[in-house]
């Protein structure tokens, strides 16, 4: 039986990841100029682990991963990998591999000599190597082409391969997919994730792209002005954001302003809720709800269930699986909110523009922003 | 509390140690070779005749002596008519060339750059055949004789018409053609299209194109020393002083008199340039070229006319040169190849020019190669590559004549521990790559910028050294502008005169020397072969490159392609 290539290519140690993290960032501070691009940063991540750095562009995250890599200094702070302090190593001298979104494959070499650049020894051994990361990627047929003979698609995962051949303990990936078409790139993104759990390689990926960090990704490590707002599963990072950044920038989401009445009262608009939170000050403090879209209940019959306002059906957008639908809720101080609902939902619900409809929160889904504030009140 | 170290740095890896240890070398080699001898006479031209320093005394005196005077009237005259003559000229070429479709464009395009391929010395033998007193076409020149203004002026315009016309086909192959519609539509005619469109539009390269005729005839001295007779000019008046009347201090003087207007030129210069790219947005529609029956057999006649001009003055030389006794005995000889009957070097000479400008390609293409590459690609060595770079791009306002006069002053000084190379062949090559570093470094560095940056970052991470890249990624990638750099010093190096004129020694004597050497002589016949033999292995060069460079392109057309897309 043909051996798996994953197995061949198996970390040793992978099972037995200790308790401490595999790598550690500590107090990394970069400035040009006048300009801060990363601002004291802590971040620790474990082995085997897949960590996405989201954010907008010019937060920070591109130039954190070329501290990582060694292609910059970082002003103070230490990183650490492993056992070793790498803060000053040069490229050279770190263990990793890399992929960027040119892929920098170099075009007068064919498949075969890209993938071998760094690999060193006898020439079977070589070739062998190289066989099984074409296998590996699934591109068996290409060894002797040229990069501008293959697709978007096939560079990107001969570039993969290239970093991979000299099985690094590290996997840093720059932006990896953002110069491809949508639907190479949501076929690319499962294969790079079951490569990268096959392999169980410690890897970090830029994207700022929040569907690509949110599928991909074991932890989220959410950046802004260069500092990190929220470090979590996809899970958290989208179900409970830290900050109102992260609210906002992950995902659709409708704000609500509100205010304390007690540690477990909140009034919005004219209704009262019950939002038992142990950091409510209850002295009349300003608030905003959080809540998505989809966290948002219509009610076909009204009257409905006790918690239900009613609310001034306006637009409804179809963005394809679903459909959005802007409402207008007098009885919350006339906020304007989106609901997002399936189609089979909407055909209950008869909501055609100029009529009212029952409409109520999930409130275990509800987050609390204090309104001067950039973070949530919980946590 | 974390301190804040920011003096602290990254380890180099033992390839970059090698690298930037290399960067200092060449740095060093540049210092050398451009920056010192500038130095040198600069302290020159501060000292007196016996060394001791004068400041500003030894200058003044020089400036108000009237020979002087008379030398730099003469030369802004030469200066002033050429720039008048040559650019509009050359602006007409560049137009019926880029503007109009013209037949056999190709042809015409090469015809125009000939003059490249011959020392100045040679349009001074060809006019000496045509206009002089022994001339074809004495009766044309109505009223005087061509040595002189007349034949300085002519002879400049055929040496500076190819610079002049590569800036302007540059400013006017790039134009939006949206503009053109739009004026159309408005009713704007032809002429009025081009006072208002194309004008405008090329103007940086009009005054680029000016600036740098200007600069190359106040420094010229191979059209004046053959043709200028006793008219006097800065160039030949401080070839005088040093060679013949063996008065350094005044010839330092003059030098820094030459760097005046190179130096003002190449600022203006580098301020228009960035001016220039802002032009054209990315929205510009290509141009169509002009299609009409009389626009093109406009241009097809102007060309012509030009184009034979041009050919009249390299085909006179060359003629000459295989010709008994002109213009008396017209029958074919070889006997002006056989130099051993006049002065001046002779085979010697020319076995010289071919060993030394071998020796340039070769020398001068690897260093500018690794300097550039190492001013753009290496991480770890910021400051000597910034260092390198400014450098580098400092011979382009140094006149050869001054770059000259400044080795004498620097490597012919006892004090000097390389004082050993005066007088030998490295020297004459290490000016030449100085001399022609700066066009070969910008060339260089336009081929590694367009590489992917990401290279070396993807090389270190696989741990593959940086050398190795070089050679197996860098190096083949930027093979076609390689072979550019080593033609671009093979042919300068066999047609300058102005800067090796004052570093020959007889052992050393070079084929343009020997053509500047022969003429001064009076055997005009021998020189004129001389020179036929200097555009004849220039021209061979240039083709073996053509094919090379043919061969290579088609072999790695494949990738190449797509690498540059």
């Amino acid at each position: 039986m043909k051996p798996d290539p994953a197995f061949l290519l198996q970390q040793s140690g992978t099972a037995d990841a200790t308790t401490r993290p595999y790598l550690q960032l500590r107090g990394i501070s970069k400035r040009f100029g006048s300009h801060t691009v990363l601002n004291q940063l802590d971040l620790n991540v474990n082995k085997g682990e897949f960590v996405c750095l989201l954010g907008p562009s010019g937060c920070g995250k591109t130039t954190l991963l070329r501290q990582i890599a060694g292609l910059d200094l970082p002003d103070t702070g230490q990183i650490i990998m492993g056992e070793r302090d790498i803060t000053l190593l040069p490229p050279a001298r770190r263990d990793y591999g890399i992929v960027f979104q040119s892929y920098a494959l170099f075009p007068n070499l064919d498949v075969a000599a890209n993938i071998a650049y760094g690999l060193t020894g006898r020439r079977e051994d070589k070739q062998r190597r190289v066989s099984e990361l074409l296998a590996l990627i699934g591109l068996d047929g290409i060894a002797s082409k040229y990069p501008f003979q293959l697709s978007g698609g096939q560079q990107q995962r001969v570039a993969l391969a290239r970093a991979l051949a000299t099985s690094p303990s590290l996997l840093l990936l720059d932006e990896p997919l953002s110069a491809l078409d949508a639907r190479v790139r949501e076929h690319l993104r499962r294969e790079i994730r079951s490569l990268q759990q096959k392999l169980g390689i410690t890897t970090i990926m830029v994207t700022h792209d929040q569907e690509e960090a949110l599928t991909m990704a074991d932890r989220v490590v959410v950046m802004n002005a260069g500092c990190i707002e929220q470090c979590g599963s996809p899970l958290e990072v989208y179900r409970n954001p830290a900050t109102r950044f992260v609210a906002s920038f992950v995902g659709q989401g409708n704000f609500l302003p509100a205010r304390a009445l007690g540690t477990d009262q909140i009034r919005l608009g004219e209704q009262l809720l019950q939002l038992p939170h142990p950091h409510l000050r209850g002295d009349g403090q300003a608030l905003d709800v959080f809540i998505r879209p989809e966290d948002i209940v219509l009610h076909a019959q009204w009257p409905a269930t006790a918690d239900a306002v009613l609310a001034d059906v306006g637009k409804t957008e179809l963005l394809g699986a679903i459909y959005r639908l802007h409402l207008q809720v007098p009885a919350w101080g006339g906020a304007s909110i989106q609901a997002d609902l399936s189609h089979s939902q909407l055909e209950q619900l008869d909501a055609s523009p100029q009529r009212r409809l029952g409409v109520s929160l999930k409130l275990a889904r509800c987050q609390l922003f204090d309104a001067s504030g950039e973070h949530a009140c919980l946590s | 509390m974390p301190i804040l170290r920011r003096s602290r740095r990254l380890a180099a890896s033992a390839d970059e140690t090698l690298a930037g240890l290399l960067q200092w070398l060449l740095l060093a080699v540049l210092v050398v070779a451009v920056l010192l001898p500038l130095a040198a006479i600069l302290g020159k031209a501060l000292t007196d005749a016996d060394g001791q320093f004068a400041g500003f005394m030894q200058i003044s005196k020089t400036l108000s002596q009237p020979g002087l005077l008379r030398a730099m009237n003469g030369s802004l005259q030469v200066a002033v008519l050429s720039t008048l003559l040559v650019v509009p000229l050359a602006y007409g070429y560049a137009a019926a060339l880029c503007r109009v479709q013209l037949p056999m464009r190709g042809l015409f395009r090469l015809l125009a750059l000939l003059p490249l391929l011959a020392p100045s010395l040679l349009p001074g033998i060809s006019l000496v055949y045509l206009f002089g007193n022994q001339g074809l076409l004495k009766e044309w020149l109505p009223g005087g004789s061509i040595y002189g203004l007349t034949g300085i002026v002519l002879g400049e315009a055929f040496y500076t018409f190819p610079h002049a016309l590569m800036i302007l086909l540059t400013a006017l192959s790039v134009g939006d053609a949206r503009l053109y519609e739009a004026a159309g539509t408005l009713g704007a005619g032809r002429v009025r299209q081009f006072l208002t469109i194309t004008l405008p539009g090329s103007r940086y390269g009009v005054i680029s194109a000016a600036l740098l005729v200007f600069t190359l005839t106040v420094t010229d001295f191979g059209v004046p020393k053959i043709i200028g007779g006793a008219f006097p000019v800065l160039a030949v008046e401080a070839y005088k002083q040093v060679i013949g009347q063996q008065n350094f201090a005044q010839g330092a003087v003059i030098g820094l008199l030459l760097l005046l207007p190179a130096v003002l030129s190449f600022v203006l210069d580098q301020g228009l340039q960035r001016r220039q790219q802002a032009q054209l947005s990315a929205k510009s529609q290509p141009l169509q070229a002009l299609r009409g029956w009389p626009a093109r057999l406009l241009a097809l006649g102007f060309c012509s006319l030009i184009g034979a001009g041009l050919l009249l003055m390299m085909g006179t030389a060359i003629a000459a040169a295989f010709i008994r006794q002109w213009p008396y005995q017209m029958t074919f000889t070889l006997a002006h190849f056989n130099f051993d009957q006049v002065d001046g070097g002779g085979w010697l000479a020319f076995g010289n020019s071919l060993r030394m400008a071998l020796a340039t390609a070769v020398l001068g293409s690897s260093l500018v190669f690794l300097g550039a590459w190492s001013s753009c690609k290496l991480r770890s060595a910021r400051l000597g590559g910034s260092l390198l770079h400014a450098i580098a791009m400092l011979p382009m306002a140094v006149p050869g004549l001054v770059l000259g006069l400044g080795y004498i002053f620097f490597f012919n000084s006892d004090a000097n521990p390389l004082h050993g190379l005066y007088g030998s062949m490295a020297i004459l090559v290490l000016c030449t790559v100085a001399h022609y570093t700066t066009t070969a470094h910008m060339t260089a560095r336009t081929a590694l910028t367009q590489l992917d940056p990401d290279f070396e970052p993807v090389a270190a991470s696989l741990k593959v050294p940086l050398w190795l890249t070089l050679w197996r990624v860098t190096v083949p990638a930027c093979l076609p502008a390689i072979l550019e750099i080593a033609r671009y010093f093979f042919v300068s190096a066999m047609t300058t005169v102005s800067a090796v004129i004052f570093l020959y020694t007889p052992d050393t004597v070079l084929a343009a020397v020997a053509v500047l050497n022969m003429d001064d002589a009076g055997d005009t016949a021998a020189a004129a072969a001389m020179a036929t033999l200097i555009v004849a292995s220039a021209a061979v060069v240039c083709l073996l490159f053509a094919l090379l460079s043919h061969a290579l392109l088609r072999q790695h057309q494949r990738w190449r392609q797509a690498a540059t897309r």
